[in-house]
């Protein structure tokens, strides 16, 4: 008898989703999808508005990664207002990257702290009302107010260069409206020494610390849930260096061939497609050389740190080295070391959050640039989640009248479809009850992704997750509810 | 000489120039009466009706009420208070009205009064209007989904040889504010600020111009409305 199992609302990831994993007569998983279940519609309704307020009304679709919204249409306005990055004063170039680190730095340790450590420190099957952030406050008092410390400190650097914690103005089309004073940055840099940038530097190479220690007790574990070969995509910089605030777009395959040559993301619809299927919001984006089939890629730290030569800090460049080292230089398919890479990506946030806050660059007056008018602008930047495409076009009068995002969520839809499916092989294969801690387990490979599913179909909310087992005619043999925590 | 005159604003001794009209004689007092539509210095119309207090038991706007001697007038009373909250309210219910990524958000008078009113939720039902943006002017856009009509523009922004570049247009729940096409291509630079400056809401927008006060600099960012003139 063929069963179907339900995993809805899919919890501690932003959005919400849901899962089906179809069991066959063998008590095997022959089918998963992972179904993303709210629509937003922004690229809509942002029609027939103003260009100008791209920057400010899109990155309304989230509370997490405004940021990443907030720039990346900054990016493509700046070149509707003819100041592409080349023509971009210094100050609010670096403005914007401080800005963006600050958000790397927040969101990153929001994940990690807030929503994945409790699955690393109580394990996955742990009780259900341990595995939560108060649980590991309870339990790991220091780590939890590092995290907590860590999160708030990314957010007053984004306060302090967007004039908001969350859904800030700072970044206008051409430029920044506001620049950072000596004063305010010296007290990033030596203020409170137990909230200042070297501490920071300090607590994130602890987070790594704290994962390589899980790593080495359940290595099996990281190392084989949810693990598969895939493409790759990222963006780099001039030099195939890591760059998340700006650089050309590289791909590599699960052997580390280049597939995707640091081409100018002005160019992305030559290279990427986006295909819908009718069970889910969210579309399949492919690379068009490789087909739908075999064209899908992994976005977000795993894929940055597959993609790029080097990291331009140096203590992050010795994590990435150690990294690298472990697949031998080759690309990492193991989707749990994506938290790895998202550590070392942390550590490489707080340097160089470090680095930009000496720069007097940060407290010039030149704030904003204006060229010759373009009806065109395409942004892209590496949100915390992965590569974030957004794409503008106006008419005579100023407003929108098309809108495309590819959010990094949306790229990574097939990669997470194929981890649940390798989860749910991996837990439900050959096992007839169904446990809270099965359940988790498929989580804990969606998890991983660090999934923004407001973002990538353009609510946030925690409902209580239900599971239903039905049989082949849709009768429900058993039903297992998960209150609210 | 100008005579001056004594009155009271809810039981407080005042005094100002006879003939004053009463919302200019208040501030003169230390005393915030809410407007929308005034503006100092031009023939004020009541078109917002928010500026209403009750003279002598009785309704009236006090923008167009001049001051006299021995006038009782009650600003501040429960009743009062409704009545303008509900008044604020059926504007954001009239039209479309998102603070969250307007430009004019911080330097909005009816934001500000808003939350000088503690409106959260309106009472009424939102219309959701479907209304245009006119963005086709060099350097004015105007979003007819945030226009309350207060005439601001229409009675402030004259071109060099007094004509109107704003007028009304069409009739009841259809009436509008046009934007003189012919005037508005030749319209300076400064009127055109002064235009966008105006407008109590974010309904015309000076192009090239949004966004570039950060958060914090913005008018009401550290004075709520009124408290100005409080003391």
């Amino acid at each position: 008898m063929i069963k179907n199992i339900t995993i809805e609302p899919l919890t501690r990831v932003e959005g919400h989703g849901k899962v089906t994993l179809q069991v066959d007569e063998h008590g095997n998983i022959s089918s998963s999808r992972l179904h993303i279940v709210e629509f937003r519609g922004f690229e809509k309704f942002i029609q027939g508005r103003p260009y100008w307020e791209a920057p400010v009304l899109v990155q309304r679709l989230c509370g997490i990664c405004p940021v990443s919204h907030h720039l990346a249409a900054a990016k493509a306005t700046d070149e509707i207002v003819g100041a592409g990055v080349e023509h971009l004063p210094e100050t609010a170039l670096k403005m914007r990257q401080l800005m963006h680190y600050g958000q790397f730095f927040q969101s990153h340790a929001l994940h990690f702290f807030h929503l994945s450590s409790p699955d690393f420190l109580f394990g996955v099957d742990a009780p259900v009302s341990k595995r939560n952030v108060l649980g590991v406050a309870a339990e790991f008092s220091d780590l939890a107010r590092q995290g907590i410390m860590m999160r708030k400190f990314g957010q007053e650097i984004i306060e302090a260069t967007a004039g908001k914690k969350i859904h800030g103005t700072g970044a206008i089309p051409g430029g920044i409206n506001k620049n950072l004073s000596p004063e305010q940055r010296k007290a990033f840099l030596h203020g409170d020494p137990e909230f200042n940038a070297s501490r920071m530097i300090e607590w994130a190479e602890g987070a790594i610390e704290v994962f390589l220690n899980y790593h080495r007790d359940n290595r099996n574990f990281v190392d084989g849930f949810a693990s598969f070969p895939s493409n790759h995509m990222s963006m780099v910089n001039e030099d195939g260096g890591l760059d998340i605030y700006h650089g050309r777009l590289r791909a590599v395959n699960a052997e580390g061939e280049k597939i995707l040559k640091d081409i100018d993301y002005r160019d992305y619809l030559q290279y990427i497609g986006e295909e819908v299927r009718a069970w889910s919001y969210m579309k399949f984006p492919y690379l068009k050389s490789l087909g739908k089939e075999k064209g899908w890629y992994r976005v977000g730290p795993l894929a940055r740190l597959n993609c790029c030569d080097y990291i331009p800090t140096p203590r992050a460049q010795e994590a990435f080295e150690k990294f690298r080292e472990y697949t031998n230089g080759k690309p990492n398919n193991m989707s749990m070391h994506m938290h790895w890479a998202r550590l070392i990506e942390t550590l490489f946030a707080a340097e160089m959050i470090e680095r930009l806050l000496q720069d007097d660059a940060l407290s010039g007056e030149t704030l904003s640039y204006q060229g010759t008018k373009k009806f065109e602008g395409i942004g892209v930047i590496e949100a915390p989640r992965g590569t974030l495409i957004h794409h503008y076009r106006i008419g005579d009068d100023d407003l929108i009248t098309m809108a495309n995002l590819i959010v990094s969520t949306t790229h990574n839809n097939q990669p997470m479809n194929e981890a649940v499916f390798r989860a749910a092989q991996a837990t439900f294969n050959g096992r007839t009850i169904v446990t809270e801690g099965m359940l988790n387990a498929v989580e804990v490979a969606v998890r991983a992704y660090d999934p923004c599913l407001s973002c990538a179909t353009h609510a946030l909310g925690q409902m209580p997750l239900m599971v239903e087992i039905q049989d082949a005619d849709g009768n429900i043999l058993d039903t297992r509810i998960r209150e609210l925590e | 000489m100008n005579e001056l005159v004594n009155f009271t604003i809810d039981k407080k001794e005042c005094m100002s120039t006879k003939g004053k009209y009463l919302v200019d004689a208040a501030a003169e007092n230390g005393i915030y009466i809410p407007t929308l539509c005034n503006i100092t210095g031009i023939q004020p119309r009541g078109a917002c009706r928010l500026c209403t207090v009750k003279v002598n038991g009785k309704l009236t706007t006090a923008c167009t009420t001049p001051v006299y001697n021995n006038m009782e007038v009650e600003n501040e009373s429960p009743e009062l208070q409704d009545l303008r909250k509900s008044i604020i309210e059926l504007m954001f219910a009239d039209g479309n009205h998102y603070c969250p990524y307007c430009e004019k958000s911080g330097d909005c008078e009816l934001q500000a009064i808003a939350y000088r009113y503690r409106v959260t939720v309106p009472r009424f039902p939102y219309s959701f209007p479907k209304r245009e943006i006119e963005a086709g002017h060099p350097l004015l856009a105007k979003d007819h989904n945030r226009c309350i009509l207060c005439k601001r523009c229409i009675k402030a922004v004259k071109d060099d040889d007094g004509r109107s570049i704003f007028a009304f247009a069409r009739r009841s729940h259809k009436l509008t504010i046009s934007v003189d096409t012919r005037l508005s291509h030749v319209m300076s630079p400064e009127k055109a600020a002064y235009a966008a400056e105006i407008c109590p809401v974010g309904a015309i927008l000076l192009k090239g111009a949004a966004f570039k006060k950060p958060i914090g600099e913005r008018k009401y960012d550290k004075k709520p409305i009124g408290t100005e003139l409080e003391m």
